[in-house]
């Protein structure tokens, strides 16, 4: 296998094949290795993909046959207690035509799939069932490949993306980013249960391939920084919960009875009900952000979304972090080709290019939200219960005048979160992410 | 509440290796520093299992997280990916 090529990437995720479509466009020789059996046979998130980030990779994408699962019309916002919970929903005609796909639902086994063979078709040689176990480099370090466990795997390349994920022990094992700290990372774990298509339209009162996602928190993740997600597919419906790593092995709690007591949720499960659970998965959410990231470029490399823990927490976005810093990789090492200059100085232009669009930008903005959540441990504790009283307060129907109705709506609130922490929870919530 | 996740390991498909791709540096380490065993909770799968006076390591339901390697305190947790096209193959992801 000893063979050289212009870029070799390493994992055949949105970040890693959003590149080597760039690349294969522009005719670069480029190897994709891919530990997995089949792209995206290790791949799991929540579930959604956004349009205007594959059109500018794919954009006859819809007319491509991706696996598409539904097109989000709907998005929820659920803050639960054990025993209800209040909601927020936005719902717009905007998003059946000028937004269409905006967001939509995919499942990574096929997805991934699909994104992979636009690349082989455009050139690209991706290569399965192939670990890169470590970085071939020269006598001054700079990197000149990778070593693979397959006999004789060597291979060299100009040019090196790391794009393998947010488990990296590649990364951790050549130092190119230090290993992650559990209090940097979040747990998750995820059903995919099945469900006729026409339940699942009637349930969320959708049609025509058209579905809605629902994000929930509050006392869901028992005390623990986290959150949980319910989204519809074609068939199926992805629900899973997660939250922070450091937070499960403190209060030793077990990810699957979390999602287990979830799926029982009086708000849940009527959602839920008669579906049959087909697949069991678990991953990593690089929660950490802009202050965990590593250092992006070097002699020979870059790094692109998970791997490069680029995600933005609030907004629950990553894999459009992933596509556009793949997509900006490449572009990168295209001029570096044009030059034929791979060193460090060359390649620092990849992280020019990610200041000026929005992943740096966005990244840098909510830098402080990591904390904040980790500081105000009454989202997931007092806050949720507070607005369930509040909200039963103002609904509840006697003899009581309305004004003493608020009095107690207001009283029981400053019970669970006494007024001083509510004004501070408030401030530090603007400030994290202004 | 119990919840059974073999029930739901037996949905995933697995391509399982001859040889685990865990291993416990120090197996001694576990019982002798180790007060939390926080690999007990943490893991997915529920890999790690307290068997009298060892922990055994049930590789072949590994869901490929990664959260025992850095969530164990003594960092005692040898964690390599399986060989290429080995592990779990997800279907839906």
């Amino acid at each position: 296998m000893e063979e050289s090529f212009d870029a070799a990437i390493v994992g055949a995720g949105p970040a890693g094949i959003s590149a080597a479509c760039i690349l294969a466009d522009a005719n670069a020789k480029v190897i994709v290795l891919e530990r997995g059996e089949y792209p995206g046979s290790k791949n799991m998130f929540g579930g959604v993909l956004y349009g205007g980030h594959l059109r500018l990779i794919i954009p006859d994408y819809a007319r491509r046959n991706c696996p598409i699962e539904r097109n989000i019309v709907e998005s929820r916002l659920l803050y639960l207690t054990e025993e209800g919970g209040v909601s927020l929903a936005y719902r717009d005609t905007a998003f059946l035509e000028e937004l269409r796909n905006n967001v939509f639902t995919v499942g990574r086994a096929r997805f991934d799939r699909w994104f992979a063979d636009q690349a082989i078709a455009k050139g690209a040689l991706v290569v399965c069932a192939t670990v890169v176990t470590d970085l071939l480099r020269d006598a001054a370090g700079r990197v000149i490949g990778v070593k693979t466990d397959r006999a004789e795997g060597e291979l060299r390349a100009k040019v090196v993306l790391l794009a393998d994920g947010v488990n990296s022990p590649l990364a951790a094992r050549t130092g190119f980013r230090p290993e992650v700290r559990s209090e940097n990372i979040a747990l998750a774990v995820k059903e995919m249960i099945s469900l006729p298509e026409e339940a699942i339209d009637e349930r969320f009162g959708v049609t025509d391939g058209n579905g809605v996602t629902n994000e929930i928190l509050g006392n869901v993740t028992w005390g623990m920084n986290g959150v949980a997600f319910l989204y519809t597919n074609r068939n199926s419906l992805s629900i899973g919960i997660g939250a922070n790593l450091a937070d499960f092995a403190k209060a030793k709690v077990r990810p699957y009875e979390m999602l287990e007591k979830l799926k029982i949720h009086p708000l849940i499960a009527p959602l839920i009900k008669g579906g049959k659970p087909r697949e069991y998965t678990a991953h990593w959410l690089p929660e950490g952000g802009y202050d965990t990231m590593p250092k992006l470029f070097g002699d020979g490399y870059l790094i692109a979304g998970d791997s490069a823990m680029m995600f933005n927490t609030l907004h629950r976005e990553g894999s459009n972090m992933a596509m556009a810093s793949g997509r900006l990789a490449a572009e990168t090492i295209l001029e570096a080709m044009g030059k034929k200059d791979f060193s460090a100085a060359c390649l620092q232009n990849y992280v020019r290019k990610l200041q000026k669009s929005f992943v740096l930008k966005d990244l840098k903005k909510y830098r402080r939200f990591p904390s904040f959540l980790e500081n105000h441990q009454e989202l997931f504790t007092a806050l949720p219960r507070a607005a369930s009283i509040a909200a039963r307060e103002m609904l509840t129907v006697d003899q009581l005048p309305k004004k003493a109705r608020q009095t107690l709506a207001w009283k029981s609130i400053r019970g669970q979160v006494p007024r001083l922490r509510l004004l501070r929870l408030l401030w530090d919530a603007w400030r994290s992410v202004r | 509440m119990t919840v059974k996740v073999e029930d739901k390991l037996f949905l995933d498909r697995f391509n399982v290796d001859d040889e685990s791709h865990l291993r416990l540096r120090d197996p001694g380490v576990c019982f002798e520093l180790c007060e939390d065993q926080a690999c007990l909770y943490i893991c997915p799968a529920n890999v790690y299992k307290l068997e009298n006076d060892r922990i055994s390591v049930n590789y072949e339901g590994c869901l490929e997280c990664g959260s025992c390697r850095v969530g164990c305190p003594h960092f005692n947790i040898e964690w390599r990916f399986p060989r290429g096209g080995y592990g779990i193959r997800h279907k839906f992801g």
